[in-house]
């Protein structure tokens, strides 16, 4: 008995010990997927994907028709089964049910009960998602999409761009940590778009993490941090924008140009000259010093500067170019 | 605890859906229109007929169970043309998407779809068979011998036809899946009156038929004993040999291996639809 006491008093201490360490952990990431594989018959629609979304992060799925974008998404849901590869959702294995329940999920076939009213789609997926909301809130949430007028209409008299807006409200009503979008614009006038927009960044600024899957880059590039490319299922490239979308260039338009300054401007990274135009790359380790000690230079070389524009390779320049080198180097391996 | 919350909200959502979509109006309709023509019937029956008593009950018995089969009938079609749509119309249309990607398992939203269809087509069956069995009282004052089981009888029969119907709308198409649950229903209770001919002549290979059928589709089983439930038990004994094969006159009560192999047949068939259900990309 004497001898068993300083044990058990280890053994406690060891185990507070334990759960402080588990306590200061940081939270598991929202999505984590490794190695998701599903093939339909002998065509591979995902092979070997694996991403991850942290907590509060904005993250785009971007990829060319058929690149296996939404069967990622449906396969983090549990609505197709992978062949291979593991998903775990606010950490907890994606397997049990109730990793979906501070889920929201607006699918890109977006239909919902069409005998129901607005008001009562969002009831029935309260209830089924367990979370105890008020209808005082459930209605906040129509009127967030805009809806708050039709509440009480049956869905069935919905038009297109009007249901993907309920289906935005489904998406949020549960009171979400994470938010997976699969083309939530696709029937929305650029009015809705905006609307969209603000409501994803609206997310991110209460720490909710999107998965956010648009054909529009534009859309994408303003809203997420960071961007997983995928191509004929798999992942051709990701990164946060800065990191896709890397190297920075200015463009400057230029007369008078001697050539000591010309050296300069050779001196700073590539230079192409269109006219009295020129773009130069600027160095990767640019700490914001360059473009104005570029210009100060210039000056005093005796270059006159008429316009200097910061330029930038947008994410679909970046995005086409990786999907031609993709279906180049396949269809040299194809040889 | 959820997942009972969850099996009670889709079953509701399954009635409302059911009465929303004006399947309960259409069936109210038919149903009223088929209660007054019996109701016409059977009191012309009373009126006119210069019938022995023992006759008029015969008769009564043979057309309160062709009534009947009407009922079951229109449960039949309803509960097979509303399992489908409910289920592989719902997965086809993305309807399903987003509520299966709620925190509930699919088993739980299988059986509160099949929940919700059993509590209508059996609702159905009983109310408008209650309604008969009055109207018959009330005409030509006949009752029949076990009113109550062979309403469960019939609840028992559409539960049947709508499980096979809800399996069917796993794997085929909604359109399909009704198609072929009527055709088996139809084609079953084909074999048992061909298989009833069978014994009434002697001849066991064709009487095997309808034995075989019922076997593998109760439906036409639970039929004969919930007719059984509702005829005059005098008729076999008085009419005899000449009513032998009669479609619309059963010989024999269900025996209780029967009604166990019925229901666990419907349990097999369930555990084959969520099976199916359970594998099914969306």
């Amino acid at each position: 008995m004497t001898v068993a006491d300083p044990t058990a008093v280890g053994n406690d201490a060891a185990h507070r010990a334990a759960a402080h360490l588990v306590a200061d952990l940081p939270p598991a990431p929202a999505v984590w997927c490794s190695a998701l594989r599903k093939r339909y018959g002998s065509r591979p629609a995902v092979d070997d994907v694996s991403l991850e979304v942290g907590r509060g992060e904005v993250v785009g799925l971007l990829g060319p028709n058929g690149a296996g974008k939404t069967t990622v998404i449906k396969m983090l849901l549990g609505l197709v089964h992978p062949d291979a590869g593991e998903v775990m959702l606010l950490g907890r294995p994606a397997a049990d049910p109730a990793a979906r329940a501070r889920v929201g999920y607006l699918p890109e076939l977006f239909r919902y009960q069409p005998w129901l009213s607005a008001a009562e789609v969002l009831t029935l997926h309260v209830r089924l998602s367990g979370v105890g909301v008020p209808a005082r809130e459930q209605r906040d949430c129509l009127s967030l999409v805009g809806l708050a007028e039709r509440a009480g209409d049956r869905v069935g008299g919905f038009s297109k761009g009007m249901q993907q807006r309920l289906g935005l409200a489904v998406a949020l009503v549960a009171r979400p940590e994470l938010v997976i979008l699969d083309e939530p614009t696709s029937a929305l006038d650029p009015l809705g778009r905006a609307d969209v927009r603000d409501i994803v960044l609206e997310l991110k600024s209460r720490d909710v993490a999107v998965l956010l899957n648009s054909h529009l880059i534009g859309e994408v590039e303003r809203v997420c941090d960071r961007v997983v490319m995928l191509d004929r299922g798999r992942v051709a490239a990701e990164g946060t924008l800065l990191e896709l979308l890397g190297q920075r260039e200015v463009r400057l338009q230029l007369t008078d140009l001697s050539p000591a300054a010309e050296a300069r401007l050779a001196a700073t990274g590539d230079v192409e000259q269109a006219g009295d135009w020129f773009t130069v790359a600027l160095p990767a380790a640019d700490d914001r010093t360059a473009v104005p000690d570029l210009v100060r230079d210039l000056v005093a070389l005796g270059a006159r500067v008429y316009a200097v524009e910061p330029a930038r390779i947008s994410l679909e320049d970046r995005l086409l170019g990786i999907l031609r080198e993709g279906s180049v180097s396949r269809s040299g391996g194809d040889r | 605890m959820t997942t009972a919350r969850t099996v009670l909200t889709i079953a509701a959502l399954t009635l409302r859906e059911a009465s929303r979509r004006r399947v309960l109006l259409a069936l109210a309709v038919l149903t009223v229109l088929l209660l007054a023509l019996s109701g016409w019937g059977f009191s012309r029956l009373a009126a006119e007929s210069t019938l022995t008593s023992g006759e008029t009950r015969l008769a009564a018995s043979q057309i309160l169970n062709l009534v009947m089969f009407g009922f079951s009938l229109i449960a039949a079609l309803g509960t097979a043309f509303l399992a489908g749509p409910t289920l592989s119309g719902e997965t086809e249309s993305g309807i399903a998407l987003s509520v299966l990607a709620r925190p509930i398992r699919r088993s739980a939203f299988l059986l509160g779809k099949w929940l919700g269809l059993v509590v209508f087509g059996s609702g159905f069956v009983v109310l408008a068979g209650l309604a008969q069995c009055l109207i018959v009282r009330w005409t030509v004052d006949y009752w029949p011998p076990q009113p109550a089981a062979a309403l469960a009888l019939l609840a028992a029969q559409t539960i049947v036809l709508l499980t096979l119907s809800l399996l069917l709308s796993t794997v085929i198409s909604p359109m399909a899946s009704g198609v072929v649950a009527v055709g088996l229903f139809g084609a079953t209770w084909v074999a048992g009156v061909v298989g009833g001919i069978g014994e009434a002549l002697g001849n066991d290979g064709v009487a095997r038929v309808g034995t075989v059928s019922r076997m593998l589709l109760p439906t036409d089983g639970l039929w004969r004993g919930a007719m059984h439930a509702f005829q005059d038990p005098s008729v076999f004994t008085s009419f005899g040999e000449e009513m032998a094969g009669f479609p619309f006159l059963s010989e024999a009560p269900l025996t209780a291996t029967y009604l166990a192999w019925a229901a666990l047949w419907v349990a097999m068939v369930w555990g084959v639809a969520a099976a199916s259900f359970l594998r099914k990309d969306m």
